[in-house]
Order: C-alpha cells, then structure tokens, then sequence
C-alpha cells in the first residue's frame, strides 16, 4: 500500500514536471506553432549547412533591412558548426557592407567591411530613427530571438507563413496593424514580410516558396542563438558515456565494499 | 568534534610532532574515515554529500564565470552573450552554472523532505536543523542574485518585483538605499554582483557548522532509533564515500543530459530579452525553485483588518521560510521516523504532493482559471483559478506544520519500533537469522 501511494505520488509529481516549465498556460493567447522535423532537433542534430547559408540570404535580403543581428560577426559565418562559408566567401560577404566611421577629418565616412565586424544595422542610427516612426518600436533584434520566444524555430517559422489567415469574426485589426494567430494577442506590427520567389536561391531544386524561405531563416536564426549547439551536443555525448561507465564501475565498487555488511 | 573518542594514531615523527601542535591529520581522520555511520542509510541519506559537491562545482564554474562577466548594466547581458559565444567553452561553463543553480534546490529539496520524513530534526538535532534553513535562506538568496546578473527582462522585472515586496515589509527609503537610486538600476546590478560572489561563501561557513552538528551528535537513521554500539555502524570510510561517490557519478549524468541536452530546459524564454525599463513583460515568473514561495505570496489577495494584500503576502512567504526554524519545537511526537507513524507518513506525502503543486502554480499567470464556472461581465472565464489553488495549497502548507505536527504526537499511535538498527536490518533482510552476530561488526577490523 505505502509503496503504491510513493509510487504514485513520484509519478504525480514527474507529470507535474512539464507542466511546471515556464509558459505551461502563459502561451494561450497564441495559437499553438506547428512542430517542424528539424535537421537540428534531438541528441544528434546537426544544422544543415546549405539550409543555413539559404537562411543567412533570406536574413541578408529580406529580414535585414528591419531587423539587426548585432551579435553575429562575419567571422562567425565561417565558424565550424554554423553556415561554413569558406574564409574568402566570409570576407567577399563582409566585404559587401560598409562600416560607418569617423575619417582623419572627424567626418563620417565608411570603410568596407571585414571578418571582425558585426553585422552593421545597429549601427546606423538614421535607419533607426526611420523605422522608430514607421512602427513606433523598434523592431526587436533577432540575434536570440530564437531563444528569446516560446516554440523557438517552430514559433519563427509559424509567425513567418502566418500572414494569410482569415481574421476571424470579433477581431479588429487597427490601423498599422496585421493579423497573425501565432502572435501572442493576434495582432503584429510587422507587415507580411515576404512573398513566393522573392529570394533568389542559387542552389538548384529549392523551392522558391514562403514557406521554404521562412524554414531556412528560422534555422539560421537558431544557430546565431544558439552557434555552439554542434560542439555542445558532440561533447556532451562523450561527457555522458564517459560518466555512464564512470558510474557502472563506481557501483560495482560500491557494492564490493559492502558485500559483507548487513545494510 | 567527532562523538567518541578519537581513533587516530600518528604513525611516524613528522605526523606526531604536527599532532601536538596542530591535531588536523587526527581532525580529518576522525571527520572523514572514521567517523562512525549508521549503517542503514539508504540513497536518501546521500544528497548531503551531492550538495557539497553542487556548491563546490557553482563555485568553481562562478569564478571563472566572474572573470569575463562585466556588472555594469549596459554591457551585463552582451558579456554573457560573449560568454556564451567568444569564451572558449564558455557556453559550457555558463549552462552548467545556470543549471546547476535548479540541481542544487532538486537536491536541497531531497535533503529537507528526507529530514521531514526521518525526523531528523528533533532532539537532539534542533541546532543542525537550523543551520540547515539557515544554509536554504542563503542560498534562495544566493539564487535570486544570480537570476538578475544577465540583466534580462526577467532579471530586471524579477529584481522590481523581490525588491519592492521587501519594501512593502520595510518602506521605501529601505528599497532606495538597497537599489543605491530610485529604480533597480546599474548600482543595484554592481551591488547584487558583489553580495552573488559573497554568499556562496557564507553557505560554505555554514555548511561546516551543519556538519560539525552534525558529526557531533551523530547522523539520524530510516529507523529514527541511535545506534547502541559498533554493531549498528560502519566507518565513513570506505563505506558512505563509495556510495558517494556513485550517486555523485549518477547525479552527474541528470545534471549533463540537461547542461548538454536541455539547457533552457528549467529557464523562461524572457531571461534572452535585454532588460527594459520601459517594458513590463507580460508576465514576470520566478525560477521553478522558488515557485511554491511565489504562490503563497500571491495567495493573499485579501485583507485582514489593518494588513492589506501585500503586507499579507509578504508575511506569508516569510512565514513559510520562517516556520521552518521551530519546526523542532512544532513536532510533539517522541518517534522520529515516518516509518512508524502511520497517520504522519500520510501528512508527510501529502505535503510533498502539495508542495509540487505550490511550486508550479507559483509559475503560472495568477488569474488564470483552471474549471471554468463561468464569464464576467467582459466575457472572461472564471471559476476556479490560480489563485484558489495557491489558497488552499498554503492553508495545507502551515497547517502541517501548525496544526498537524504538535497535535499528532500527542493523538497517533505509533508502531512498535525495532530493538536496534542492527534488529531492524537482519528483520528486513527477511530475518536472516544464519548471520553470525559477529559480521557485521567484521568489515571494520579490516579498516
């Protein structure tokens, strides 16, 4: 009887586990994302290195002209574990931007780009002022959002190719305003941000559709929040065998210590 | 320190000149070979040994964490970030430090309920008790410091939040002089950085008095009985410390399957949020740890008399934390295990279930309903929410302690409790009466 109880009590609060995570009830406002079969999901996911640097295009030509990623360097694009741009691909890239700075004048001038540089929007402070008036905030930068946001890649991409639901009936949408359920209250400031061939892949065979383009941006914004998930999930699989047979060999110990004692 | 008199023997010159002037070799033999452990203590006796080995790995990841973490609240959360990204194996030393904050409370919490359960706390073990909630105070302390450090939304909203409820106790000019301005701001930041570095080493003062109790009157047992001779104990060593160090292995493996797997498992999406003075997060939650303390405090969404909501709440919540210290002089009952309490091991259980259940309303949005019953006037649901379950959860968390303690050592009955330790193991063993008298007690010749 005890142990019926223990064990269900155990159980009881092993079930309340979940439930207890942050945002069990606080997410109901939004319409739940849809799961997406990542390439980075579970124990041995890795990024998909093509669907990274399909994602790094759609961030560069579409999401960038709104949205920084100031914790991105362009040296990071060629970072084991991320997009693996080779070296002269990552300067050519850096090399594409110019950096604001002061000349031997004082004036403002700009420089080109290089691998030690952060990706530059947030350095532009009239781009800033521009968009403050646009939308009345600034629109948030993206270099955690993945992290930053309940559902993560899942809640990125439903936002993404969540543009064409109907409104329903009760709702209103005001002025500057555009409905998507996946938006904690339902109404966002960001208008629908792409459309079909928008981005031009080079990679034969992708699809030129919304809903690739938002996969591949939704990845990449995973791994610039979270650039060490290959090393730590590597490392982590040594860690726990070599602590599995740690712990094996620990309890034999144990129990040959105690092989002669009553306990 | 340890009970009984010492069995150390200087073996050569160096060893006995240094006993004479600094008995530390004798010290150490006594506390740590030994020193003689009930023999019957199961896997929940363990977790002590598992809390030293979480402080000392916060300590060591904390430091090296300190040397590249920047308290100043416009670079805090960028230096973590660059932690995260440009330290080498920062991201490692960062997440185990994060996580290991929500392992060492998964297994501080072991400790009190075993504590609870095994009447550990009773005569004559009321100072080691204490110090124990004293070392649990500190380190919910310690714990919320570290939570605003990145100075996210949930750093800066959590430290609003802690800090005003203490100046609802203590008024204003007690939060102002505990911010360092009028607003939880860069002085906040710096100061909190200081007393999250200082903290930790008070638990560790702490903890070797807890251990000095302990050591000197001995460790409580699963049959709540004192041993009654070296029949019923082994030495520490070897016997505890290969036990200890399996279950630190074992603890090790839950602790890396989320440091490498889960990271964000036990976090809130906001604490990746830049702090915001400018924008209240819709929700503002506490670490799962403090949940249950969170709900009690919100549970009071009434005045009594001259003590409105807040002041209420606050009181609760110190309440629950404070209960603890006299829980020693609350219990009335003369058996200290729950093993022979039939009525108390169902109190007990219960309050382990309503604990849990404490814990994860503390995280949820207060007003959310749970059995709708209905709609207000703007069509929102009502019925049973949040709060009535955090209401009834705190009645039955002070209840247990004020009513159920004292007045069930004077009505239950206990079982017949077993003559000895020795006894109560050879019974469970299904009376292994073939056992020479002698065995036990065998293994500590060899030592």
């Amino acid at each position: 009887m005890r142990k019926i109880v223990l064990a269900s009590a155990l159980a009881l609060a092993a079930a309340a586990m979940p439930g207890a995570m942050p945002g069990a009830l606080a997410a109901s406002t939004a319409a739940h994302p849809e799961a997406i079969d990542w390439s980075f999901n579970g124990v041995f996911g890795t990024f998909d290195r093509n669907q990274l640097k399909r994602g790094f295009q759609v961030y560069k030509e579409v999401c960038a002209s709104c949205h920084g990623l100031h914790l991105i360097a362009y040296r990071n694009l060629k970072d084991p574990g991320g997009p693996e741009f080779t070296e002269a691909e990552a300067k050519a890239l850096a090399a594409e931007v110019e950096i604001p700075i002061l000349d031997e004048a004082g004036q403002p001038a700009t420089r080109k780009g290089t691998l030690a540089d952060r990706f530059p929007y947030q350095s532009q402070p009239d781009q800033k002022a521009t968009l403050k008036s646009a939308y009345g905030l600034m629109p948030p930068d993206l270099s955690l959002i993945a992290k930053a946001r309940e559902g993560g890649a899942d809640y990125i991409h439903a936002l993404l190719t969540g543009y064409d639901h109907e409104v329903p009936e009760g709702v209103t949408v005001p002025e500057g305003g555009n409905y998507n359920p996946y938006f904690p209250g339902g109404i966002i400031a960001m208008p629908k941000p792409m459309s079909d061939d928008q981005v031009e892949y080079a990679e034969a065979g992708v699809p030129r559709t919304v809903e690739q383009y938002s996969r591949d941006v939704s990845a990449f914004l995973m791994w610039a929040a979270e650039p060490k998930m290959e090393a730590r999930k590597r490392i982590g699989f040594g860690a726990i065998l070599f602590l599995g047979i740690l712990t094996g060999l620990l309890f034999l110990s144990y129990r040959r210590v105690w092989r002669n004692v009553d306990h | 320190m340890a009970s009984g008199h010492s069995t150390y023997t200087p073996s050569n010159g160096l060893t006995r000149w240094l006993d004479a002037r600094l008995p530390i070799l004798r010290f150490a033999n006594d506390n740590l070979l030994s020193f003689p452990t009930p023999k019957n203590l199961n896997y929940a006796y363990t977790f002590g040994a598992i809390l030293f080995y979480c402080l000392v790995v916060q300590i060591v990841t904390g430091i090296v964490l300190a040397m590249h973490f920047v308290p100043n609240s416009a670079l805090a959360f960028n230096s973590v970030e660059y932690i995260m990204r440009d330290v080498n194996y920062g991201w490692l030393l960062r997440y185990i430090h994060m996580n290991g904050a929500s392992f060492f409370f998964i297994a501080v919490y072991v400790h009190i309920f075993r504590g609870l359960y095994y009447g550990s706390y009773k005569d004559p073990r009321e100072v080691l008790w204490i110090l124990g909630v004293l070392i649990f105070l500190v380190m919910m302390a310690t714990a919320f410091l570290g939570y605003t450090l990145p100075w996210s939304q949930m750093s800066l909203w959590g430290a609003n939040v802690i800090t005003n409820l203490l100046g609802a106790l203590l008024g204003t000019d007690f939060t102002q002089w505990l911010w360092g301005g009028y607003s939880v701001d860069n002085p906040t930041l710096q100061r909190f950085f200081s007393l999250h570095y200082l903290l930790p080493f008070v638990i560790l003062g702490i903890s070797v008095l807890h251990v000095w109790a302990l050591h000197h009157v001995g460790n409580n047992n699963p049959t709540g009985i004192d041993p009654k001779g070296p029949q019923d104990t082994v030495p520490l060593m070897p016997y505890y410390t290969a036990k200890y160090y399996f279950v630190i292995a074992l603890f090790t493996i839950a602790f890396a399957a989320v440091v490498f797997y889960a990271p964000n498992l036990f976090g809130h999406v906001d604490h990746y949020v830049e702090a915001d003075p400018l924008k209240t997060p819709a929700h503002i939650a506490p670490e799962w740890y403090l949940g249950a303390f969170y709900a009690m405090l919100r549970a009071m969404d009434f005045n009594i008399l001259f003590l409105d909501s807040k002041l209420l709440g606050v009181l609760t919540m110190l309440g629950a934390i404070a209960i603890l210290f006299i829980v020693p002089w609350l219990d009335t009952s003369k058996v200290r295990s729950a093993r022979y309490r039939p009525v108390y091991w169902w109190c007990f259980w219960i309050f382990v279930v309503n604990y849990a259940i404490l814990s994860w309303a503390g995280l949820q949005p207060a007003g959310s309903v749970l059995l709708q019953t209905g709609v207000d006037a703007d069509g929102a649901a009502t019925g049973f929410n949040i709060t009535h379950l955090s209401q009834i959860g705190t009645a039955y968390y002070f209840a247990f302690f004020i009513i159920i303690m004292p007045l069930l050592g004077l009505f239950e009955t206990p079982r017949a409790l077993p003559e000895s330790i020795a006894k109560a193991v050879l019974a469970k063993k299904g009376g292994a009466a073939g056992a020479p008298a002698g065995a036990a007690a065998a293994p500590e010749s060899r030592v």
